[in-house]
């Protein structure tokens, strides 16, 4: 803040000071201000990474409007600092992430990892034993009156209640106790009911509640028995190793996991950077790479289809219509275009109740025709079908248009020429039309195979990537692609988050991304526009 | 060639041609009804009072409009707060990304600076990395932001809108520079000479000048926008919150083949100001199209 009023005061020394370029002053200490706030609360949460870019984008406002050279980035310094935050730093996070474990089971940090582990308990057999008497509430809360060898009493809550008070003493009149008997247990607790020896032995419930506080937890282990719990496992700092108190088993630090000889793994794990691991498993382990190939495949397969189907159709239409004697040309491409005008969701959720098996419309007409019910949910071969027939109504309006605007570019003295030297309306269309046209929407056909391959919006909405692939270890269908597997690896519920794995299979995708964006980069000539002294 | 079998071939010819005609409204009905009969379905559904996948009808007996009243009424598919969502957050964000487009595109096409390519260029790169494969990322940014200052956090729609401008900077910029570039750097230079501002220049003279692809990116940012259901559904977990394409998305994954006509009814009025936006401006949008938008 310093540095800007000296600055700000060399300014004013320097030239006569403007109205305007105070405003821009002060505009400039209050944002400054506002996000140094925001920058400084996020360092002391800990969150330091959002603290560098929080830092870098007050450092990139400030220096735009103070060093008049750099005087161009003012005019975006609001849109970069939104896209370093949004954009960059999400990838860079990404790419971070593709080389740790994180994801279930290595959400948390070393510490809280340790801290949890070492706060895990076991019943032993032997040790300090209570005989015990439970009473229960009628909205199901437990009490556990217990007397050890010594003949001290008291009276615990279970280890998750809400009160206070965990452990109190046996006192009639306090916490609702009324009668003692002349074992030292209370014949009523207010609220409660005693529960006899068969009602005890009985009920489901009892011997999982651990009773107490953490320092001093008891838990049901016969009829005749309570016992207090001890720590499961013993940590040692020094060499980052776990012994497990009831068998003896040790288990190492690998990885941010702590796994036994045996292969045994301690749960929860720790977030930590393992290496090109995640890389490796998927061109190894053959749960994961399996659906992988398969996803792959198809994911070519699919985009390249997608793009074929639609240019063809689109194409098709714009020359038996582009016909200028073609009446009601104009209602024709008003209706034509319909598909394209509704927002994609929404159509193919359209088409997947249109689409459904039993009861959607198109199985209906079918079966009355021909007697079948294709499945096109839960048949892989079909389910593709249907995404690329689902695919081509969304996406033939838009190369219709395309191709219709561009044939009307190709001049039209070379038909005629060709028409001199005898060539037919087939061979003027695939020796001619043909290869002018795709020199002239080539980029766009490319832009268009990468906006399939990563259409994740029909993937996800029509069926969810399913039918699913059965050998899988991960949440893979047989219609999934790149983008919606990574999603599922990420989020789907039921087998595990894996971020790591995901980012690590995102940052792959980005590459094969960047390298065709690039391809289509060139066929534009956008790279040699950018550069142009315009 | 005999004059006779001249007639004849220019018989065959109209003959030929005639079939070619009839052909072609064949072919041309054929794919009207490919691409107009799921709207078809759908408006018929949404009138059909029967309300169920299965028996709906083409034409529906005692037609009416009880799922759009449905629509209305029902508490816990609060269709028109979502709807309002929708259109809040996408005309913030499409206002806030031609504002910040149109600044940055004029810097890059009018000043010449150290690293002008290298910026363009990776923005136009970083663009193709889809956001949603940094989802997580996006997540958790979105909640520590919301540790430290809650109305831009998870669950609220200004944080939504912040994740989205965050992907305002890339095509645009390229469409709208390119745009500027055909505006002649003389208007602005003689204007400097008159001791007009940067500033001055770009909002007295060229700002008035860019209105169609103003209009075109304007339009498709927010289509794009309006479309978006996956970001939204993550950032937004609370219900009253929600936009209506993940409203939609949402109601489809549960019983959604016995409230078919209500699903419909909610289709049709989330799809009609896209539609009638898209019928409207055609010849606008398909420029921007050609040149490399990519619809949402």
């Amino acid at each position: 803040m310093n540095k800007q009023v000296n600055s700000l005061e060399t300014i004013a020394k320097k030239s006569v000071l403007s109205v305007s370029s105070i405003i821009t002053y002060l505009i400039i200490i209050l944002v400054d201000g506002l996000l140094g706030y925001v920058t400084i609360r996020l360092a002391s949460m800990g969150y330091i990474p959002l603290t560098i870019v929080f830092s870098i984008i007050i450092i990139l406002i400030t220096i735009s409007f103070l060093i008049p050279k750099l005087h161009h980035l003012r005019w975006m310094a609001v849109g970069l600092s939104a896209w370093l935050l949004f954009s960059i730093f999400p990838i860079l996070f990404t790419i971070y992430n593709a080389f740790t474990n994180y994801g279930d089971g290595h959400l948390i940090t070393k510490d809280q990892a340790v801290e949890q582990i070492t706060r895990q308990t076991f019943l032993p057999e032997t040790g300090k034993a209570y005989e015990w008497i439970a009473y229960k509430s009628s909205e199901n809360d437990y009490l556990l009156w217990v007397k050890d060898s010594d003949g001290k009493t008291f009276i615990a809550r279970p280890i998750d209640s809400t009160a206070d008070e965990k452990i109190f003493d046996v006192v009639t009149g306090e916490n609702g106790i009324g009668e003692i008997d002349e074992n030292g247990a209370p014949i009523s607790i207010e609220g409660y009911t005693l529960l006899n020896k068969i009602l005890a032995a009985t009920d489901q419930n009892l011997t999982n509640i651990k009773f107490g506080d953490p320092e001093n937890t008891i838990q049901v282990r016969s009829p005749s028995e309570a016992a207090e719990l001890v720590p499961k496992y013993d940590y040692n700092p020094d060499d980052g190793v776990f012994t497990d108190l009831e068998t003896g088993k040790q288990y190492f630090d690998i990885e941010g996991t702590w796994t036994a000889r045996d292969g045994t793994e301690l749960i929860p794990g720790y977030n930590t950077v393992i290496g090109f691991d995640n890389f490796v498993e998927f061109a190894t382990s053959p749960g994961l790479r399996g659906p992988l190939v398969t996803i792959v495949t198809w994911n070519f397969i699919f985009a390249t289809m997608s793009l074929f189907l639609t240019f063809a159709l689109g194409l098709l239409i714009a020359v038996i219509y582009g016909d200028p004697n073609f009446k009601g040309k104009k209602i024709l491409r008003s209706l034509l275009i319909i598909p394209y005008t509704i927002p994609s969701l929404i159509t193919i959720l359209i088409w997947r109740g249109m689409l459904n098996p039993d009861l959607g419309v198109v199985n209906r007409v079918i079966e009355s025709i021909f007697g079948i019910s294709p499945d096109w949910f839960n048949v892989a071969s079909l389910a593709r079908i249907a995404i690329l027939i689902v695919n081509t109504w969304l996406g033939y309006p838009y190369w219709m248009l395309v191709t219709s605007g561009a044939l009307q570019s190709i001049p039209s003295d070379i038909y005629e020429a060709a028409e001199v030297d005898g060539a037919t309306g087939l061979q003027r269309f695939w020796r001619i039309t043909l290869p002018l046209l795709l020199v002239s929407v080539g980029p766009l056909m490319i832009a268009s195979f990468i906006f399939n391959f990563n259409n994740f919006n029909l993937i996800y909405a029509f069926i969810n990537g399913g039918p699913p692939i059965p050998t899988a270890t991960t949440t893979a269908g047989y219609t999934d692609i790149i983008i919606s597997y990574v999603y599922n690896l990420a989020f789907a519920s039921g087998r595990g988050v894996q971020y790591g794995y995901a980012s690590a299979i995102s940052v792959v995708l980005f590459i094969l991304i960047a390298v065709m964006s690039l391809i289509q980069f060139r066929f534009t000539n956008m790279w040699e526009e950018v550069g142009e002294n315009v | 060639m005999s004059k006779k079998n001249k007639t004849s071939k220019q018989l065959s010819m109209t003959q030929s041609k005639r079939l070619g005609t009839i052909l072609r409204w064949l072919l041309a009905v054929v794919l009207v009804v490919f691409s107009v009969f799921p709207v078809l379905w759908i408006v018929s559904a949404s009138l059909d009072p029967v309300n169920n996948l299965a028996t709906q009808k083409l034409i529906p007996t005692n037609a009416g409009f009880e799922n759009f009243r449905e629509l209305v009424n029902n508490p816990i598919f609060p269709f028109f707060t979502w709807l309002w969502n929708s259109i809040k957050v996408s005309t913030i964000t499409t206002l806030l990304t031609l504002s910040l487009t149109t600044m940055a595109a004029y810097a890059f096409s009018r000043f010449r600076f150290k690293g002008r390519q290298g910026l363009l260029k990776t923005i136009l790169l970083v663009q193709s990395f889809p956001n949603l494969l940094a989802i997580v990322a996006l997540f958790s940014i979105s909640k520590q932001i919301g540790d430290v200052f809650e109305a831009l956090g998870l669950n609220t729609h200004a944080g939504l809108i912040l994740v989205y401008l965050g992907g305002a900077m890339g095509m645009n910029i390229w469409l709208m520079k390119g745009y500027m570039d055909t505006i002649p750097r003389d208007i602005d230079e003689s204007a400097h000479v008159d001791g007009a501002s940067d500033w001055q220049v770009f909002s007295r003279l060229i700002l008035p000048l860019l209105r169609p692809i103003l209009t075109v990116i304007g339009i498709l940012s927010f289509i794009g926008t309006y479309g978006e259901f996956i970001i939204a559904r993550t950032l937004l977990t609370k219900r009253e919150l929600q936009t209506v394409m993940v409203g939609l998305q949402i109601y489809t994954s549960g019983q959604y083949t016995q409230n078919w006509g209500v699903f419909a009814a909610g289709a049709l009025i989330a799809a009609l100001p896209i539609m009638i936006i898209y019928l409207l401006l055609q010849d606008l949008i398909v420029g921007g199209l050609t040149q490399g938008a990519v619809k949402g």
